[in-house]
């Protein structure tokens, strides 16, 4: 799996992990400079995650990422520049001034979603990327992260039910680091594995160590080929361990020393730098050229985000609407367009239910009758969709006025033909 | 063409909508084979396929997410709430993900978002929302609420059509009630324009939904009593139509507002600001309202019509001002 990889790119996980790490020390610096205006979070500790699924996806595919991974943006074209300005508040930045950390993104060429402070619900959303890519025919995968403390929300639910109902090319990672703000993932989650979760929804899942960025790589490779493959979703939890506070304001003091010590002994760009140096890969030599290149990136980024102007404060009111054609809004169509426009797209619209919802022995039964010509259910719960033979009329039915006029009709309960008109005053049926 | 109701206005729109442009989806529960609880989508899947007409699962934060993230592929996804009280379910998704994605980092996120609303129906503190306010206040959304089938039809398409997120409210008691004949081709109607319902010169009753038949029926009774009462019918409250309200205003010198939404918050304190701001030396009496209580929509019959705003509350509140 790993042989795959070429001695570049080998050597592009550790430049980008390298990177993320060097990019974020200077900005704890910049910080403690108050030249950071809001808050600051870091992923010391965690840089393998956001480079090694990043990094196994290909140029057209998505991701938004979460606020510790900024090595993922790095990975997807993103420059050093862009994640100091955005702390900073420049003018320069991605959002102009308009919103900070790693909440940016790009539609058009890197696509990158940017992510909101609610935990979640960058999971619908993500799986609505999938779900219009397909439709497009642009076969993309769509990638975000969450983390353990996330995985507890509303909206983690109701986006992977619906993916995994959509069979959406989603690869959902589950970036377990131990600790939601000051709680450990025990007091939240009554599960050893929260990939367990997985089987509730019906989906694949995998478990993976995440300070070893070959493994994430790998697992992630493996889980885009799948989604590509149209056997989607997939969630992977990669274990982990946050070294920091959940931001600079905090020291992180009820983390036991001990977990610090066990987990700092697995760092994860020092176990990378081992490998790449047992496996003769590289040699010191490499290494400090990738280190002086990423110094003089650095360098040369901050400096241009210290240099850059605060945003003038009337681009407070502006943008607040996509009007006066500041954006094209164009689909990138990869299919032809009369696949889904009738007379092609239109179906008889009825369900067909699988065996009735019947326990298995009995479900046996309905099988083997449809099979000798009973029902024919064959397919699960879904429109079923068969070649067009008589297409609907353009607008079907009741398009000149109901005949069934219904002078009443309480919530739910449109007309059907047999409407209940409104009776003794105030009646109605129950649902 | 024969006159058709509110209720077929809105599903002419997206038919018409989705035959035009592929890139026009719709998301939401039961809207595919069963056609949509009021059967606003009925016939959509057997025509558009279930690729275009999807049912969602009971779970409105992933439709509006799924529906946000089709729209940055460059699709224009409608997505139905079945009853537009269940917006609360995914208010999260709608005021910080939709509402901000274009001012935080430039990604127009072209959706509308659409649903059942309104109370007059006997369905009880859940299924009679009016919860528009939340929205108004939420800059980065527009919000549509029309009281006739022309305008609603024309108003759908304008905002499918729009670059923005729009919230577009369809007044259930409408639906079925009242009935228009259309134009025979293609029109739109758009965002952001009030339309003078009914022309007069003693007051000003500002209305938008079902309240707007509310108005205009106490407006005829007030006629019989010589008082001469303008209708106007705002259509969009996001944004608001400033221009045709202190027109009005400086016309008749006298302003009463009329909404079928509770009291405290309602657009009624929006709109009385910008009069005292942009009219306020035209005002001849003070500014009133009429409105639901500040309460809950309750479920009895007689609770509910105690409840909401009718004519003979309105004659009465035009009737006193217009002494003025």
């Amino acid at each position: 799996m790993t042989s795959a990889l070429t001695r570049e790119q080998h050597l592009d996980l550790y430049y980008f992990m390298q990177l993320n790490r060097q990019l974020e020390d200077r900005m704890v610096r910049l910080f403690r400079q108050n030249k950071i205006v809001g808050g600051l979070y870091s992923s010391l500790g965690q840089e393998a995650i956001p480079v090694g699924t990043a990094y196994a996806l290909e140029p057209r595919d998505w991701l938004a990422p979460m606020i510790r991974n900024i090595g993922a943006l790095l990975v997807k074209g993103f420059k050093p520049r862009d994640i100091f300005t955005q702390h900073m508040a420049k003018y320069t930045s991605p959002t102009l001034g308009k919103d900070g950390t790693s909440h940016f993104g790009d539609l058009k060429v890197r696509h990158t979603v940017s992510p909101i402070s609610m935990l979640g619900d960058l999971i619908p959303v993500m799986t609505g990327v999938a779900m219009a890519g397909r439709y497009l025919g642009q076969n993309i995968v769509a990638l975000t992260w969450i983390g353990d403390g996330g995985s507890s929300t509303g909206a983690f639910h109701e986006g992977l039910n619906l993916a995994a109902q959509q069979r959406a090319s989603l690869v959902l990672v589950l970036e377990n680091n131990q600790w939601a703000y000051s709680t450990p993932v025990a007091r939240q989650v009554p599960l050893k594995n929260l990939a367990d979760r997985a089987r509730a929804y019906g989906i694949s899942s995998k478990i993976v160590d995440g300070n070893d960025v070959l493994a994430v790589y790998s697992a992630s490779k493996d889980a885009v080929a799948e989604c590509r493959a149209g056997r989607g979703p997939v969630l992977i939890e990669v274990k982990t361990m946050r070294m920091k506070g959940h931001a600079q304001h905090d020291p992180a003091e009820y983390v036991p020393k001990e977990m610090f010590d066990y987990w700092k002994a697995r760092d994860p760009i020092a176990l990378y730098e081992k490998y790449l140096t047992e496996n003769k890969i590289w040699d010191a030599k490499t290494k400090s050229e990738i280190d002086a290149r990423i110094e003089r990136e650095l360098d040369e980024d901050q400096k241009f985000a210290e240099e850059s102007p605060l945003p003038p404060p009337e681009l407070a009111e502006q943008g607040v609407y996509c009007e006066n054609g500041c954006h094209t809004i164009a689909a990138d169509w990869r299919r032809p367009k009369q696949e889904v426009m009738p007379p092609k797209s239109s179906i008889e619209a009825v369900w067909k239910v699988d065996t009735f919802g019947a326990m298995d022995e009995a479900a046996a039964e309905i099988r083997q009758s449809a099979a000798s010509g009973g029902n024919g259910a064959k397919t699960l719960a879904k429109p079923v969709a068969k070649a067009n033979s008589k297409a609907p009329a353009k607008i079907p039915a009741k398009a000149n006025g109901e005949k069934s006029a219904a002078p009443r009709v309480p919530f739910g309960r449109g007309p059907k033909g047999k409407t209940s008109p409104r009776e003794p005053q105030g009646r109605q049926g129950r649902s | 063409m024969a006159a058709v109701t509110m209720l077929e206005a809105i599903r002419q729109a997206m038919f018409e909508e989705m035959d035009r442009d592929p890139a026009v989806v719709a998301l939401g529960e039961d809207i595919g084979v069963y056609g949509g609880a009021f059967k606003v989508t009925e016939g959509l899947l057997a025509r558009f396929g279930p690729e275009r007409v999807i049912d969602a699962p009971i779970a409105e934060t992933a439709i509006v997410g799924a529906a946000v993230g089709m729209s940055y592929l460059g699709l224009r996804p409608i997505a139905e709430m079945q009853f537009i009280d269940f917006i609360a379910c995914c208010f999260n998704q709608v005021t910080n993900f939709v509402a901000k994605s274009h001012y935080r980092w430039g990604a127009p996120v072209p959706m509308v978002l659409r649903g059942p609303s309104g109370g007059g129906v006997h369905g009880g503190p859940f299924h009679s929302a009016n919860p528009e306010m939340y929205f108004v206040h939420t800059p980065g959304l527009k919000v549509v609420y029309p009281s006739t089938p022309h305008d609603a039809k024309g108003l759908l398409k304008s905002a499918i059509r729009d670059n923005n997120p729009v919230l577009f409210f369809e007044h259930k008691f409408l639906y079925r009630r009242i009935k228009e004949e259309l134009p025979a081709g293609e029109y739109t109607v758009p965002l952001g324009k009030a339309v003078v319902r009914r022309e007069g010169t003693d007051l000003t009753i500002l209305s938008y939904a079902a309240m707007m038949h509310t108005s205009l029926e106490a407006a005829a009774a007030l006629a019989k009593e010589g008082i001469e009462a303008e209708v106007i019918d705002l259509r969009t409250l996001l944004p608001l139509d400033r221009e045709t309200i202190l027109a009005s205003v400086k016309k008749t010198n006298k302003l009463l507002i009329v909404h079928e939404d509770t009291r405290t918050g309602g657009i009624a304190g929006e709109i009385a600001a910008v009069v005292c701001e942009g009219a306020f030396e035209d005002l001849d009496g003070p500014i009133t309202r009429v409105t639901a209580l500040d309460t809950p929509t309750p479920y009895s019959p007689p609770l509910e019509e105690h409840f909401l705003p009718n004519a003979a509350k309105v004659v009465a509140a035009a009737r006193k001002l217009a002494k003025y």
